[in-house]
């Protein structure tokens, strides 16, 4: 120990508490995975290899439609979320600080600072008495309550990039004869994309498994992936929510890692 | 063509900020550039050069005066309406597009055909000898590579003006010498008035066919390097530029009094009073002690360059000089420290200040 030079990393039992805490968060997954690919009904015990499972998933026509809605209102909350983000991150960023700049953060951010059940509650009220007036009843409120959530998952990559651009691209545009506009459509726009695609992936996935905020929201025969598989879970833990678990999981963790590649400094 | 200037700023001010807090980085600032001219902003950090350039580029306005191009007042147009273009210090390629598409921006935001933009950014690209590069994106070129796509890209319009705020400072020295060789060929090719803006004396002396000498927010004096450096009307210029020799003097009947009763004409008429004489260095001659018209000193101690030695020198009143004095191989001229040796300087070669 002695001619080790002093390091907080190796003070003792800071490694067993990570390795702890990785096994908690992983042997769970590892677990799901697994069982997914098991023959017997179990969710416990090993009884051999099967895609089964997945055959069935993929044939079970509530499974579908479920699918189909989760990914319509995903695709719909994260692109109109991506669009919000991007006009909010130009206005906060393109200008001088100003008075109430961290209120207007705070304002965008709202969804990660509120608990999750009070915004759900909230809109539940709000969208009851649009529904007794207008009798609209279609997937229009979760679209427009998964879009709200979405907007700081969006904002904050956005946000980023743009703090990293160099001013001075768009002074040059404008130098070469560029009009407002056209400096934003030929420079800002495009060097903007990729924060833009990372913003949009993770409000996707952000969306995709959203439970506490649609329950309370959706209207009967509504039901998305995520609530889905929590009512087959309610009656009876099988593997079928495995598999489509860890189809979920696979998919998620290619955006994200598409992500971790769009955000990472490259140049 | 030749009674209008090609750019002038008249009177104009920029302050930053309001109130007490307010930084006056251009006061006053009158100046008169000719077609076709290499005029260079000399200056030291913070006097405004950078921001007189972006009064004239319209990235930002004047508090009060006015600007004008040809003879128009442009002051209130905005930069995209200005045929002016600049090189950035930083260059500012656009990243996510090609070297020709770089060079050609400039021409496909004014609406020109394709086939225009096309043959012009092939042009531009000969001019500056990057043909082979066209393709590439400007992150994979060296700095003098993407010092040449800043060059072409705000020379491919064909501005009226071309302001360069300095676009040498981050090559290193080499390529800075080239560099300066092929602005000044580039500026003959196509005859566009250039502004360049650098804070190096030698970069200004070489390249310019004439130099604003600015100091906080203001043109202490324009001129051609030449008078730059041998008439300087201020004790700043003379200073900034090259080394002098301040000597105080009395000016009395058209000639300046000097310690010692040492008497010398001025070619300059001047009103009787205190004033300060400049003389560089190389114009100071060192002669036996006691002849006529030379004020006497003693030597401190010398400085060998090689292929001249500095002989710092004091007067009696405590005036500290340098002399520029050529060697000799065995060292055999070189005033010993101590010694009290005679200075004369030619009278043409005495400038007198305005102080
Ligand atoms: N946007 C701004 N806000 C406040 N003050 C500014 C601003 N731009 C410039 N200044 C001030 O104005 C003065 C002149 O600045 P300017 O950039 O023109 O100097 P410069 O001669 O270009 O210097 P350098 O050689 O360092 O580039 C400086 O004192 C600077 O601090
Ligand atoms: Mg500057």
């Amino acid at each position: 120990m002695a001619n080790k030079a002093f390091s907080v990393s190796r003070l003792p039992g800071f490694s067993t508490m990570a390795l702890l805490v990785f096994a908690a968060l992983y042997l769970p997954i590892l677990m799901l995975v697994l069982y997914s690919f098991n023959s017997g009904k179990s969710v416990a015990v090993w009884e051999g290899f099967t895609l089964d499972w997945y055959a069935r998933a993929w044939a079970n026509q509530q499974v579908k439609e479920v699918t189909v809605r989760s990914l319509v209102i995903a695709s719909c909350a994260s692109v109109v979320a991506t669009v919000a983000a991007t006009m909010a991150a130009l206005g906060t960023t393109r200008r001088k600080a100003f008075k109430g700049q961290t209120f207007i953060y705070v304002m965008i951010n709202q969804p990660l600072m509120v608990p999750e059940i009070v915004t759900a509650v909230a809109l539940l009220i709000f969208f009851a008495s649009i529904k007794v007036a207008t009798g609209y009843q279609g997937l229009g409120y979760l679209i427009a309550a998964h879009s709200a959530f979405c907007i700081p998952f969006a904002y904050l990559p956005i946000r980023a990039r743009l703090e990293g651009m160099d001013l001075t691209l768009e002074t040059a545009a404008a130098d070469l004869y560029a009009s407002p506009w056209q400096t934003f459509r030929r420079v800002t726009l495009p060097l903007l994309a990729p924060g833009m695609i990372a913003g949009l992936m993770l409000a996707f996935v952000t969306s995709l498994d959203d439970v506490v905020i649609t329950v309370f929201v959706k209207s009967a025969g509504q039901d998305t992936l995520p609530t889905y598989m929590l009512g087959q879970i309610r009656r009876q833990v099988t593997s079928e929510v495995n598999a489509i678990s860890t189809v979920l999981l696979v998919l998620t963790v290619v955006l994200l890692t598409a992500f971790f590649f769009l955000t990472r400094k490259k140049d | 063509m030749t009674d209008t200037y090609a750019v002038e700023a008249r009177d104009a001010v920029k302050e930053f900020g309001q109130g007490a807090g307010a930084v006056r980085a251009l006061d006053t600032v009158s100046v008169a550039i000719r077609q076709g001219e290499f005029f260079t902003l000399l200056g030291p950090s913070g006097c405004g050069k950078t921001t007189l350039l972006r009064l004239i580029a319209g990235f930002d306005s004047p508090t009060s005066g006015t600007i004008l191009l040809d003879g128009q007042d442009i002051t209130d147009l905005p930069p995209n309406r200005r045929p002016v273009n600049t090189v950035f210090q930083s260059y500012a390629l656009f990243p996510h597009l090609s070297v020709a598409e770089n060079i050609g921006f400039g021409l496909e935001m004014l609406g020109r055909p394709k086939a225009e933009v096309e043959q012009r950014t092939a042009e531009m690209l000969a001019l500056v000898k990057l043909e082979a590069m066209a393709g590439r994106k400007t992150a994979q070129l060296s700095g003098g590579q993407q010092q040449r796509v800043a060059l072409a890209r705000a020379l491919a319009p064909k501005p009226k003006v071309l302001l360069l705020d300095e676009p040498l400072s981050a090559l290193d020295l080499k390529l800075r010498k080239e560099m300066q060789g092929e602005l000044k060929r580039l500026q003959l090719e196509t005859g566009i008035t250039f502004v360049f803006v650098t804070h190096d004396q030698e970069e200004a002396l070489t390249m310019s066919d004439r130099i604003g000498v600015m100091s906080g927010g203001r043109i202490l004096q324009i001129g051609s390097p030449r008078e730059i450096y041998a008439r300087p009307t201020n004790r700043f210029v003379a200073d900034f530029i090259g080394e002098t020799n301040f000597i105080p003097a009395r000016i009395r009947g058209g000639a300046a009094h000097l310690a010692g009763g040492v008497e010398l004409k001025i070619g300059q008429s001047r009103a009787d009073g205190a004033a300060t004489l400049a003389v560089r260095p190389e114009h100071l001659r060192l002669v036996p002690q006691g002849m006529a018209g030379a004020l006497s000193a003693t030597v401190s101690h010398s400085v060998y360059f090689g292929t001249d030695s500095h002989v710092h020198l004091k007067l009696l009143d405590g005036t500290e000089l340098v002399a520029r004095q050529q060697t000799d191989p065995d060292g055999a001229g070189e005033p010993k420290p101590g010694a009290v040796v005679g200075i004369s300087f030619a009278p043409g070669a005495v400038q007198v200040l305005e102080d």
